[in-house]
C-alpha cells in the first residue's frame, strides 16, 4: 500500500454494501464497495458508525477480512443478541445499503508481504478475521514466508472462512484448528483449549524467531501471549489485538470497545 | 467484571486518535512519563468503557493518555506521555 494512504488524516466516508452473506454460525461477511479506497494492509481495521434518527451514534471497530487485492473490503461480523450494532449489521443490512466508516486504521498490528520471517498467527473465534486478509494477501503476493495458523473455535459450525482455510492448507500453509466445545465425528484437528503445551507443539519454535500475531478476546490473547513467552518467544516479537471479553463488554456503550 | 477482561490495546484508540494525528498512532514509539518504558502505542493498554478512553502503560500501569469525544469536539490529555517517536 502507498504510504500516503496512512499519512493523511482519516475521515468518515460512505461504503455501499455489495453483499451480506452468512459465513459461520451467527457470523456474517459484509462485502463493501468503497469509492476511492486506497487499499489497506492485512491486520488493519475500520470503524463503523451508525446514527439513529435522534442523532445518537454508536461506533464499533471491525478488522478487515479481505486482502488488499480483493475488489471489496470485507468485514466479518459476529451477531451478539444483546449488542446494539451487530444484530443490525448481520440481519438488517442488505445489498445496496450504505454504511458510514473510517479507515483503514492501524499500522502496528499488520503484516506486509515484504516481511520474510516465519509468521505465526494465533486466533480465537472471530479473531481470525484479520488473518483471512493476511493469508489471502500472502497467496496473492506470492510471499515465500512460511506461515502457520493456530485457530481456536467452539465447534466446526463456528469456524470462519473454513473453505478458504482449507485452500490455504492445500497450498502449504500450516492450518491447525482446535475445537473447544464440540467436535464432529472423525474430527482430525485438535480438541479443547489452547494450553501452553498445545501452543508449544503447534507454534513455530522460538529459535526460528517467528513474528507472531495474536487476535481474539482479551482473556484468550493474554493467556496465549503468556504461553508464548513461557515457550521462549520474545515479548517484542508478539503483536496482540484484543477485542475485549464479550460477556464483560458494555451493552449500550457508544465507544468502539468490541465487535458487538 | 475484572479490569483485566475490560482491557483493550492501543489498536482500539487508533480510530479516535486519527481525528487528531495525521500519522498512525499505533506504530508511534511512545515513552511512558511514569517509568520511561518505550513501545509502540499499539502495545499500551486501553480501557474504553468509561465515558472516554484511558491509555495506560503496560509496564507500570501509569495513565499516559485520556481521550474524550463529544459531537464536534475531541479532548486529548497527553500529560503522561514523555515522548512520541514517529517515523516519517
Amino acid at each position: 500500500m502507498a504510504r500516503t494512504a496512512i499519512r493523511r488524516r482519516l475521515t468518515w466516508r460512505l461504503a455501499t454494501v455489495a453483499a451480506n452473506a452468512s459465513e459461520a454460525r451467527a457470523v456474517h461477511r459484509l462485502s463493501l464497495q468503497i469509492d476511492g479506497w486506497d487499499g489497506h494492509l492485512p491486520g488493519q481495521h475500520v470503524d463503523v458508525r451508525l446514527t439513529a434518527p435522534d442523532g445518537y451514534q454508536a461506533q464499533r471497530s471491525y478488522s478487515i477480512a479481505s486482502a488488499p487485492e480483493s475488489p471489496t473490503v470485507d468485514l466479518v461480523v459476529q451477531r451478539l443478541d444483546d449488542g446494539e450494532v451487530s444484530p443490525y449489521l448481520t440481519d438488517g443490512v442488505r445489498a445496496g445499503d450504505q454504511l458510514e466508516l473510517r479507515g483503514p486504521i492501524g499500522g502496528y498490528f499488520v503484516w506486509r508481504a515484504e516481511f520474510d520471517s516465519p509468521l505465526q498467527l494465533v486466533a480465537g473465534g472471530s479473531g481470525v478475521a484479520p488473518f483471512l486478509a493476511v493469508l489471502d494477501h500472502h497467496a496473492a503476493a506470492g510471499s515465500g514466508a512460511p506461515v502457520r495458523l493456530l485457530y481456536s473455535a467452539r465447534s466446526i459450525d463456528d469456524v470462519i472462512g473454513r473453505e478458504r482455510l482449507q485452500q490455504h492448507a492445500e497450498r502449504g500453509i500450516g492450518v491447525t484448528i482446535a475445537l473447544t466445545r464440540e467436535q464432529p465425528p472423525g474430527w482430525a484437528g485438535l480438541s479443547g483449549r489452547l494450553t501452553p503445551r498445545v501452543i508449544r507443539e503447534h507454534v513455530w519454535p522460538a529459535d526460528g524467531r517467528p513474528s507472531i500475531l495474536v487476535c481474539g478476546s482479551t482473556t484468550f490473547v493474554e493467556a496465549v501471549a503468556d504461553s508464548l513467552v513461557e515457550a521462549g518467544h520474545e515479548a517484542a516479537a508478539i503483536r496482540i489485538e484484543r477485542f475485549g471479553d464479550v460477556k464483560g463488554a458494555r451493552r449500550d456503550s457508544g465507544v468502539p470497545t468490541t465487535r458487538r | 467484571m475484572t479490569p483485566e477482561s475490560r482491557r483493550l490495546d492501543g489498536n482500539a484508540a487508533a480510530g479516535r486518535l486519527s481525528d487528531v494525528f495525521v500519522f498512525d498512532a499505533t506504530a508511534a514509539r511512545t515513552r511512558c512519563g511514569g517509568c520511561g518504558m518505550t513501545a509502540p502505542l499499539g502495545v499500551y493498554h486501553v480501557y474504553a468503557d468509561a465515558p472516554g478512553m484511558v491509555v495506560r502503560c503496560p509496564t507500570c500501569e501509569a495513565m499516559v493518555m485520556r481521550i474524550a469525544q463529544t459531537p464536534g469536539h475531541t479532548w486529548l490529555d497527553m500529560s503522561g506521555v514523555a515522548a512520541l517517536d514517529i517515523s516519517t
